[in-house]
């Protein structure tokens, strides 16, 4: 279980998050809504130690990752899709994918399920990751992540700009890490999307997770999506 | 002699500039592409591969084949050790911020310098060649040596383009270039990647300098030369491309060369600088950089 309580953080002098907690738990998908520029994605950027705490704790089963060098963080098994993709885009797509499997250590058996999941990605291996369609590199992105076998998986909005066939295959995704027991911690602002891929849903404001529900509880119509995420 | 041996015998003496160059620039290149630090200490680090030579010549009995030998090996690892040095006590602490790292190289240039002064001394200091073998042609001869170092510089260069293209190390050091802050997401351990890549890049210009000084004598303000022509070299090949790297470096080393032998060696820098006011202005990324 990742779970992070009080957390404070931020980019030098700006405070972002404000005493934020945070759980997400192992064969659930645990979404997190909010309005643009809430905290999500540094909360994110938080877990993998991308930016210093000023309070508070991060723990992956019951061990402190704040704290640890960064580089530290995803040899414990989590994943990371960033916002944007942050591909090596110079690299090729074999290239990205070793960067991942280097990560822990794994070898071609995790390609080969990596690239089982994704087939776009097999024959496209030698082509630099750049040159890809969007929806191609989102694959990359979260094959990229995979080749970690990660316990917890952080998907910060991965269908972002991608048209629906792509939107249907990443969602796909989600459900097949669910039901291999990853923690997934997905960003996603589409409520249709929320509904039915969420166990959880954590609502982020101002820096902090302002309520936290089963999914089953909340409807299209429930009040939270309109105050939390404006619609 | 005639002019067309002439030109001959020119571009071969640039060909021998033109590879310790390309060793030389691309230390710097790789540094600034993976780091983004520009080294102005480079330099100093070619200063003391020769130096470290010459103590070697002076310590190894036996023949001067042996000396070299170890030299060749000792001398770069050596430099790479204390480039990793400065690393951490340096630039890491800066947080390799791009202005303070060059004011801090500056000061390293001059340390480095002056410890060499300390240390060996103002004179200019021969290094004996490995070997002695004339390569006879129908007008001129020439030193075997010559041709030894354009043969050892392009293996150390093919090396080095291996370890980029094939090795881990290098596909490391890549991935770092293009995001250091996704790199560290996925594991890579920038410090270690960044002490590895400044060692490398000081090895490279040592190993240039441990070629070179049987040619050239080893003297404690040898750096100036290497560290202008480098620049020139990583500016028009285009910063972090080290394919450019190479190309520019032929191209100014073998102008260099043939420049120098008709006319004047100032003329030779005077053509260059221009080239790179030129490529500043009309192509700023550089013949082979990326669009930034
Ligand atoms: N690198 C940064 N430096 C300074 N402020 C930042 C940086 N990144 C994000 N912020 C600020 O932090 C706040 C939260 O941003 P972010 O976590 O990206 O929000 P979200 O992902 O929820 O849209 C915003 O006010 C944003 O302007
Ligand atoms: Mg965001």
């Amino acid at each position: 279980m990742l779970t992070l309580e009080g957390v404070d953080a931020g980019y030098g002098r700006v405070q972002v998050l404000r005493g934020l907690s945070f759980a997400a738990q192992a064969g659930e998908v645990t979404c997190v809504m909010g309005r643009n520029g809430a905290g999500k994605t540094t909360m994110l950027r938080a877990i993998m130690g991308q930016i210093p705490l000023t309070a508070g704790r991060i723990a992956l089963d019951g061990q402190r990752l704040d704290g640890l060098p960064a580089h530290r963080i995803p040899r414990l098994g989590i994943g990371y899709v960033p916002q944007g993709r942050r591909l090596f885009g110079p690299l090729t797509v074999a290239e990205n994918l070793e960067i991942g499997l280097m990560t822990r250590g794994h070898g071609a058996r995790t390609r080969e399920r990596v690239l089982d999941l994704f087939p776009r990605l097999r024959e496209r291996l030698g082509q630099t990751a750049s040159t890809l369609s969007g929806g191609e590199q989102q694959m990359l992105a979260i094959g990229r992540a995979l080749c970690l076998e990660p316990k917890v998986m952080l998907l910060d909005e991965p269908t972002e700009g991608l048209q629906p066939s792509m939107i249907a295959l990443i969602r796909d995704t989600v459900r097949t890490l669910r039901g291999m027991g990853v923690a997934v911690v997905l960003v996603e602002q589409r409520i249709e999307a929320v509904l039915e891929l969420a166990d959880r849903v954590a609502f982020v404001e101002t820096g902090q997770v302002a309520e936290t529900l089963p999914a089953a509880d909340l409807t299209p119509a429930a009040p939270q999506f309109a105050r939390y995420v404006g619609v | 002699m005639e002019f067309g041996p002439f030109l001959l015998l020119a571009v071969m003496e640039g060909l021998v500039g033109a590879a310790v160059l390309a060793l030389t620039a691309s230390g710097l290149s790789l540094v600034f592409g993976v780091m983004r630090v520009v080294n102005v200490a480079h330099g100093e680090f070619f200063m003391l591969g020769a130096v470290a030579a010459w103590f070697v010549s002076q310590w190894v009995p036996g023949p001067p084949g042996l000396a070299f030998a170890v030299a060749l090996v000792a001398c770069p690892l050596l430099v790479a050790g204390l480039a990793a040095l400065a690393d951490g006590l340096v630039l890491k602490r800066l947080a390799y911020e791009p202005e303070a790292t060059i004011i801090a190289t500056i000061g390293l240039l001059y340390i480095l310098q002056q410890a060499a002064l300390s240390l060996y001394g103002p004179e200019a200091r021969p290094v004996p060649p490995p070997f002695e073998a004339r390569l006879q042609l129908p007008w001129f001869g020439w030193s075997g040596y010559k041709l030894f170092v354009i043969g050892a510089a392009g293996a150390v260069l093919a090396g080095l383009w291996l370890l980029l293209s094939r090795s881990r190390i290098g596909l490391v050091m890549r991935a770092t270039q293009v995001d250091r802050e996704t790199a560290t997401a996925f594991g890579i351990d920038v410090d270690r990647v960044y002490a590895a890549t400044f060692a490398l890049g000081a090895g490279l210009a040592a190993i240039a300098a441990v070629l070179i000084v049987p040619i050239q004598q080893a003297h404690y303000l040898m750096g100036g030369d290497p560290l202008l022509l480098s620049f020139i070299v990583v500016v028009i090949g285009g910063l972090g491309s080290l394919r450019g790297t190479l190309v520019a470096a032929l191209l100014i080393g073998l102008s260099d060369g043939v420049i120098s032998t008709f006319f004047e060696p100032t003329l030779a820098k005077i053509l260059a600088t221009l080239l790179v006011a030129l490529v500043l202005v009309f192509r700023p990324q550089g013949l082979f950089g990326a669009r930034a």
